[in-house]
């Protein structure tokens, strides 16, 4: 019955969404200055149609109803109330569910909150969203459709996958997707700038809050994707490189430039071809990692369970898009005709927009180039962290500078602020102070920390002058202080992790370092699903006399037959104490991994921060 | 003096295991798990990376740089096992592609702000 | 010069897309069968049933030589004994069998059970002695001539067709 249910209204949703469309065109050629209420009207059962067919499949993930497949592949009857909940979008058809909702949602949020005079502006965009809609349902109905009746109906479900239920993992995807399938909003928003001639300026104030919107969900969803990876893996690192974790980060790149961008065109002082381009490219771009994800083109920890058909579907909806959009631009060519000011505000912001472009380019080169290798000429090579991590970092120095010291510079005015001032002083002699304290040899990491600190100490003196001047423009300075903190504190923690891997029987004494490593007990449980292995460790610091106990957990679970290392991590301000263990087979003997690393915590909150400045942003219209 | 000598051979051993003990994480955090999705030797307890992880141990200990076991490794199971790709005729797009593109974009920029600078 | 920027963008998305599409086809699982043509490795293997050492650039005595990766825990190596020993019966090769961490009782029991193709047996009890050859699973075959050439690898249990196939080459 569900599964009916669940057929009916996403149809519903489809043919409304259709009906808004042709509602839609025939608006445009009344000339009016209001839109009618039957689109607002329409608008709404679509919203309302939508999110029923999102809440039948809820009901059968909460209710295990296995008469559809999906739920059936996906769920069990034993799994927690919590996982079953986001088991609906822990999977491919219930996660395009998902992504329709948001679509949706944001086109009926678009239509009645946004205030742009031009009304066919707006119509516009709703027109270009609702293509989108459609597309995906399309791809919902006949591919992968998450309502598929089977029949007849099975007693149990096949999906308790351990590493899956994970409240981190549960909230990462909707953070992920409010951020990357927001966007969706602004692209269309960016065609129907281009067709409808919108005023510039109108069309950075009408997209600035759902950029600041997406930005904020989108660096929020890394940061849970990094604390989950970092917490449930059990290798003690956040990022990888992977080409996953990639497709999170491109479109971030690219809302971060629009972001900069937008708010040099809502100030009329140009970048309007940047905003138009930055808007329909982010979207682009999230649709190029969902096809990269669920196409099965990639080979990652991450992947969606492989289907090349879907791969298709994607592919030829992401072409429909590309040169849909190439065609819309190339003939409805915005002309610009503002003058730069040399070191003025936005010239700062358009060499950040190349710097970003540039980091883009490179995540994208380095994700996709074994691809075109392989397909090309059939050789399989790897990409990893050694190659961003030796590319990115220098370019990090300069980026880092021109954030501390391209803000300080006014808009349209040429004048270059003086460099050589007490802030340079004082960050100077911090860094010789950590330097001299830290004695590390790398030339880039030591400028990376020197820049780190400058950017630090100038948004430390810029949030003491807004306070003082009782200003209330935070955010630029939250997450620029964010970002800084966050480069400091990675180059630390990279300096000083420490990390040993070694052999070791119940009763053992490791000394690694100033720890002392002692191997006391071995706790055997049988749990519900799984057999449980639990290594006491007492971990002693013989420099600071702290003891710390951890215990590092094997657990073989028996349906599905899968063996998860759980780490056992102590976090503390200055640093974790991370262990994890493994059993060599058919020995008594253990491989143990004990890490200890530095400010971890001071790393989340640095993004932490980061996100709150895009937050900040977001409420400072409703203030102003 | 015996002990002096002692001492200075036992704190060279020392040094040496955690140097040796850098080196080798380094490397396994290079090195691909050929049999898991994606993983690196280093994290993946898998038996091929057990077998890998005690391999590296070996060639270090026989005094093997980290470049000489790239190289002995990706020999032997071509350049997939390797996460640093060498820069050899198939990677040379991959190395300099992403400089090329800094500077063409840095010269796209000189020419458009040349021509629309304000005071002109 | 509009014209000009539409005409590289579309290029530079069509030779995208046209990849794009070409990899959906392909199989994303690695595998080192294609890595043929190299010298097989100069390695010291120890004999399964005594204390000597026999090492692998002896193999250059024989005509052909296939290297076979077993054992006896191993589900897949029992699928394929029986091409193991039909290839037994040819007379231009030899077939090397290398026992992978296994132990010496149950690699005997399985030979007994089955049969024992090898003209030659050692072992590899740690398993690492196989990296020497590029071995990652088993079971994996290596085919080598007399100049100590890789000609194939078969990952994954010998099926007729790649029976058929080593007799075929061996033919010469």
């Amino acid at each position: 019955m569900l599964s009916n249910l669940g057929i009916i209204f996403s149809s519903v949703a489809f043919f409304v969404s259709l009906a808004l469309i042709y509602l839609s065109l025939a608006e445009l050629k009344i000339s009016n200055n209001i839109i009618s209420q039957k689109i607002y009207k329409i608008s709404l059962v679509q919203l309302i149609f939508s999110i029923l067919s999102f809440f039948v499949l809820l009901l059968g993930y909460i209710f295990s109803d296995f008469s559809m497949i999906n739920v059936f592949e996906n769920s069990h009857t034993t799994k927690p109330l919590f996982y079953k909940i986001s088991g609906t979008w822990g999977n491919h058809e219930g996660s395009l569910l998902l992504w329709i909702n948001i679509l949706v949602l944001f086109s009926f949020l678009f239509l009645f909150l946004n205030k742009n005079k031009n009304r066919n502006f707006k119509i516009y965009t709703l027109i270009f969203q609702n293509l989108l809609i459609t597309g995906f349902l399309i791809f919902l109905l006949t591919n992968s459709n998450p309502f598929s009746p089977i029949f007849p109906v099975p007693n149990e479900g096949m999906g308790l996958n351990p590493i899956l239920q994970d409240p981190a993992l549960a909230i990462h995807p909707p953070l992920l997707y409010v951020g990357f399938v927001g966007s969706s909003i602004y692209f269309s928003a960016a065609l129907a700038a281009l067709v409808s001639k919108v005023e510039a300026k109108s069309l950075a104030t009408s997209i600035k809050p759902w950029v600041s919107i997406s930005w904020f969900f989108q660096t929020t969803g890394i940061l849970v994707g990094s604390i989950w990876a970092y917490y449930e893996l059990g290798w003690g690192g956040y990022w990888f490189w992977d080409p996953v974790e990639n497709s999170s980060l491109m479109p971030w790149l690219l809302m971060t430039a629009l972001l900069h961008s937008v708010l040099v065109l809502e100030r009329k002082i140009g970048l309007y071809s940047w905003v138009i381009v930055l808007s329909i490219l982010t979207f682009t771009m999230s649709v190029v990692g969902t096809f990269l994800v669920r196409s099965g083109i990639l080979n990652s920890v991450h992947t969606f369970a492989n289907d090349p058909s879907r791969g298709l579907f994607i592919l030829i909806f992401l072409i429909l898009m590309v040169f849909s959009s190439i065609f819309i631009f190339f003939k409805y060519a915005p002309i610009e005709k503002k003058n730069y000011a040399l070191f003025s505000k936005e010239f700062f912001i358009l060499i950040n927009n190349w710097f970003m472009v540039f980091f883009l380019a490179v995540v994208l080169i380095g994700t996709l180039y074994p691809i075109f290798l392989d397909t090309l000429i059939g050789q399989k090579i790897s990409v990893g962290p050694p190659y961003y991590n030796f590319i990115l970092a220098p370019f990090l120095i300069p980026l880092l500078f021109l954030m501390t010291s391209g803000p300080r510079h006014s808009w349209i005015s040429s004048e270059i602020k003086k460099i050589f001032n007490i802030i340079l002083v004082l960050s100077l002699s911090l860094f010789l102070i950590v330097f001299f304290l830290i004695k590390e040899s790398s030339l880039i990491i030591n400028l990376i920390l020197l820049f780190s600190i400058y950017l630090i100490v100038q948004t430390f003196f810029d949030f003491y002058e807004n306070f003082k001047n009782k200003s209330i423009n935070l955010s630029r300075i939250v997450s620029h202080f964010g970002f800084g903190l966050l480069i400091f504190f990675i180059s630390i923690n990279h300096i000083f992790s420490i990390e040993n891997n070694f052999n070791a029987k119940l009763g053992d004494n490791k000394k690694i370092e100033d720890y002392n490593i002692k191997f006391k007990n071995l706790e055997v449980l049988q749990k519900k699903n799984y057999k449980s292995v639990i290594g006491h460790f007492e971990i002693i610091n013989n420099e600071k006399l702290i003891k710390e106990n951890l215990k590092p957990e094997i657990r073989v679970y028996n349906q599905p037959e899968t063996i998860t290392y759980e780490a056992s991590i102590k976090s503390g301000l200055l640093s974790d104490t991370y262990l994890t263990m493994s059993n060599i087979s058919d020995t008594d003997i253990f491989n143990i991994k004990f890490q200890k690393k530095p400010f971890m915590n001071f790393i989340w909150l640095s993004v932490l921060l980061i996100s709150i400045g895009g937050i900040l942003n977001f409420l400072k219209k409703r203030i102003t | 003096m015996k002990k002096i000598f002692l001492l200075a051979i036992f704190s060279f051993t020392i040094s040496n295991l955690f140097a040796n003990e850098i080196i080798k994480n380094e490397v396994l955090k290079n090195l691909r798990c050929l049999v898991c999705q994606g993983q690196t030797i280093s994290d993946s307890n898998s038996e091929f990376a057990q077998i890998i992880k005690s391999v590296v141990d070996d060639k270090i200990k026989e005094g093997m740089t980290k470049k000489e076991i790239y190289k002995f490794l990706s020999e032997k199971y071509g350049d997939w096992i390797l996460f640093n790709p060498p820069i050899k005729k198939n990677s040379y797009i991959l190395w300099f592609l992403p400089y090329l593109l800094f500077i063409l974009g840095g010269i796209f920029l000189y020419f458009m702000i040349k021509k629309r600078l304000m005071g002109k | 010069m509009k014209k000009k920027n539409l005409i590289i963008t579309c290029i530079f998305f069509i030779f995208f897309f046209i990849t794009m599409f070409l990899s959906l086809d392909k199989n994303k699982i690695y595998s080192t069968r294609d890595y043929v043509g190299q010298q097989l490795a100069d390695v010291d293997l120890e004999y399964f049933n005594k204390n000597s050492i026999f090492n692998t650039k002896k193999i250059s005595n024989y005509n052909f030589t296939l290297i076979n990766f077993w054992a006896s825990w191993c589900g897949p190596c029992r699928k394929e004994h029986k091409n193991l020993m039909a290839l037994s019966e040819n007379k231009n090769l030899k077939i090397i069998g290398i026992n992978f961490r296994d132990k010496q009782n149950n690699a005997k029991e399985f030979l007994k059970e089955m049969g024992n193709p090898f003209f030659i047996l050692t072992k590899d009890t740690d398993g690492k002695k196989s990296v020497n050859f590029g071995v990652y699973g088993i079971p994996e075959t290596i085919l080598v001539n007399q100049d100590l050439q890789i000609l194939k690898k078969y990952i994954g249990p010998l099926s007729l067709k790649d029976v058929r196939e080593i007799n075929k080459i061996v033919k010469k």
